[in-house]
């Protein structure tokens, strides 16, 4: 049986699809047999991060609606045999998720993958609930910002709520914070939120901190999960976020304003 | 509408009982849209604030058709705006009961009409707001606390509130060892409402009795809301958007920042709300 993983965070624009992305992608260079799934219909995005989307003949409507298989619409990614893309639907809303479509499409899946990742929507409605409603874990996307900080915090509710566990009175799904767009800069100049301060706020075990680099935008542009830039602080931090998620004891690192110099010269700032 | 009034006379008799006359300023609503109300009022006591200040009013309830009405809410509304709500008159059985729990007198209709049955039926149709996802509310929240809450879940979105104390435990209260997020709603009926955890900006937590939190508070919490007086709040870390014992309540504007990061508790003496550091 797979492991479900929904990727959310109730606001918009904060790396919910860039971490989906990445995370499978890792996930998948680990070796492990990983779908990736975009929950955002008619907001269809995943398949250009990921660099398939002129690949796409159906999608997860289509296999929920019956008229195509789930085969026929997984899009297998060309860097890693491990790792499959199903995208969204770009013609219609997110009415068309049913429960039991999505049950479908998620329980066929479980049975051949290690890890099902469910990129969110934005928002708390109907998309984003069914992304998170089946999910055993969560990753949960934060900016260093009031508002981001606030809109994750509601969606944990939902996830203690709302989610399939919560309903059946299961083992509560398990929750990471990742903090995205994080810039020791701007920490240091009482601009943003600290780690520390999210902490604090969501009381959360931290999966990640991945640093706000040009190496993400860069990847998004070329349809390349930034995970596979090896040289961009962003890519690693990712890397690290998917070995913590695996079990590994990892330091966090790019929490500190880095010096002057050779780091840059080193990582390209 | 007559209000016995005793009057002591320590010469003469211990007291005198007599029936007196009062006119009272009656506040009749024809709308359930307490935000509408609360322009209106604020206006209205804007233009004359000493007449209004402390004055006692009636709350008339018999116009109010199908409306779902927040009645506590109201109570609360009213007695921030420095009026003082002593009776209800008309409205539903369930406002009523609400009624005498906040200590309110109710008072005689003026005319017997359709006026109780369709009031009556509002106080039904206030159930069906409700979190859709909450199958077990009915049976766990008594109405008038669901009403109080109402706003804020309309704010935040409704969440099913978190699994309360078991059926048949009610008088014991409820114990949460879990962060409680922002939009969720806990509620201990019948007794204590005892958090051990962090409690979110955009939560709420309402207890028959006191609330404990021994987290940092940054949501909201009502002790007492079926209008126990003694009920007091508890807690460790006060950053708490409201707080509310018995009907009322402080916005966080109006707290006292010195106490922000220091265990308090907050309790009613003589009507009025007093937070101090423990």
């Amino acid at each position: 049986m797979a492991r479900i993983i929904v990727v959310t965070s109730g606001k918009g624009g904060v790396g919910k699809t860039t971490t989906a992305a990445a995370f499978s992608m890792g996930l998948a260079k680990r070796g492990y047999r990983t779908a990736v799934i975009d929950f955002d219909v008619g907001l269809r995005n995943l398949d250009l991060i990921m660099g398939c989307e002129r690949r796409v003949v159906y999608d997860f409507v289509n296999v929920i609606n019956g008229e195509a298989n789930l085969n026929q619409a997984l899009i297998r990614d060309k860097r890693s045999d491990n790792l499959y893309v199903l995208p969204a639907s770009q013609t219609r809303d997110k009415e068309a998720l049913t429960r039991e479509g999505v049950q479908g499409v998620l329980e066929e899946l479980a049975r051949t993958f290690d890890y099902v990742v469910c990129d969110s929507p934005a928002g708390i409605e109907r998309g984003a609930t069914m992304a998170m409603y089946f999910a055993d874990d969560a990753v949960v996307v934060t900016n260093p910002e009031v508002s981001s900080v606030r809109d994750s915090d509601r969606m944990l509710g939902i996830l203690a709520s709302k989610s399939r566990r919560a309903e059946n009175n299961e083992e509560p799904i398990r929750e990471y914070l990742l903090l995205t767009r994080y810039s020791p800069e701007r920490v240091e100049k009482g601009e943003m939120l600290s780690v520390k301060d999210v902490q604090d706020i969501l009381s959360l075990d931290l999966i990640g901190v991945i640093p706000e680099s040009m190496a993400v935008l860069n990847a998004s542009n070329s349809g390349v999960p930034v995970i596979l830039d090896d040289a961009s602080e962003a890519g690693q931090a990712y890397m690290d976020m998917v070995g913590r998620y695996l079990g590994e004891a990892l330091p966090h690192r790019f929490l500190e304003v880095p010096k002057k110099g050779l780091f840059r010269r080193l990582f390209g700032g | 509408m007559s209000v016995t009034a005793p009057q002591g006379q320590a010469e003469q008799a211990a007291f005198e009982l007599r029936a007196t006359t009062f006119t009272l300023p009656t506040l009749r609503l024809f709308s359930a849209d307490l935000g509408e109300l609360t322009g209106f009022l604020e206006t209205k006591i804007q233009q004359a604030p000493e007449f209004f200040r402390n004055a006692p009013v009636v709350v008339d309830l018999s116009h109010l058709r199908e409306a779902a009405l927040d009645f506590p809410l109201l109570v609360g509304l009213l007695r921030g705006l420095g009026l003082l709500p002593i009776g209800v008159r008309g409205g539903s059985e369930q406002h009523r009961e609400t009624a005498r729990l906040m200590d309110l007198a109710i008072l005689a209709q003026g005319s017997r009409g359709p006026a109780a049955a369709v009031a009556s039926k509002a106080g039904i149709a206030t159930a069906a707001p409700q979190p859709a996802a909450a199958p077990r509310a009915g049976t766990d929240r008594p109405q008038p606390v669901a009403q109080a809450a109402q706003p804020a879940a309309q704010r935040a979105g409704t969440d099913k509130p978190d699994p309360v104390a078991a059926p048949g435990s009610a008088v014991s209260g409820k114990l949460v060892t879990r962060p409680v997020r922002s939009g969720q709603r806990l509620y201990a009926q019948g007794g204590d409402l005892v958090v051990l955890a962090p409690v979110s900006s955009g939560a709420e937590l309402m207890a028959d009795g006191n609330v404990h939190v021994y987290g940092p508070l940054r949501g909201r919490a009502l002790a007492g809301v079926k209008g126990n007086v003694d009920a007091r709040i508890f807690c460790q870390d006060l950053r708490a958007e409201l707080i509310s014992v018995a009907g009322h309540y402080r916005v966080s504007e109006n707290l006292d920042p010195a106490l922000a990061g220091r265990p308090v508790q907050v309790r009613l003496q003589d009507g009025r709300l007093i937070i101090e550091a423990l």
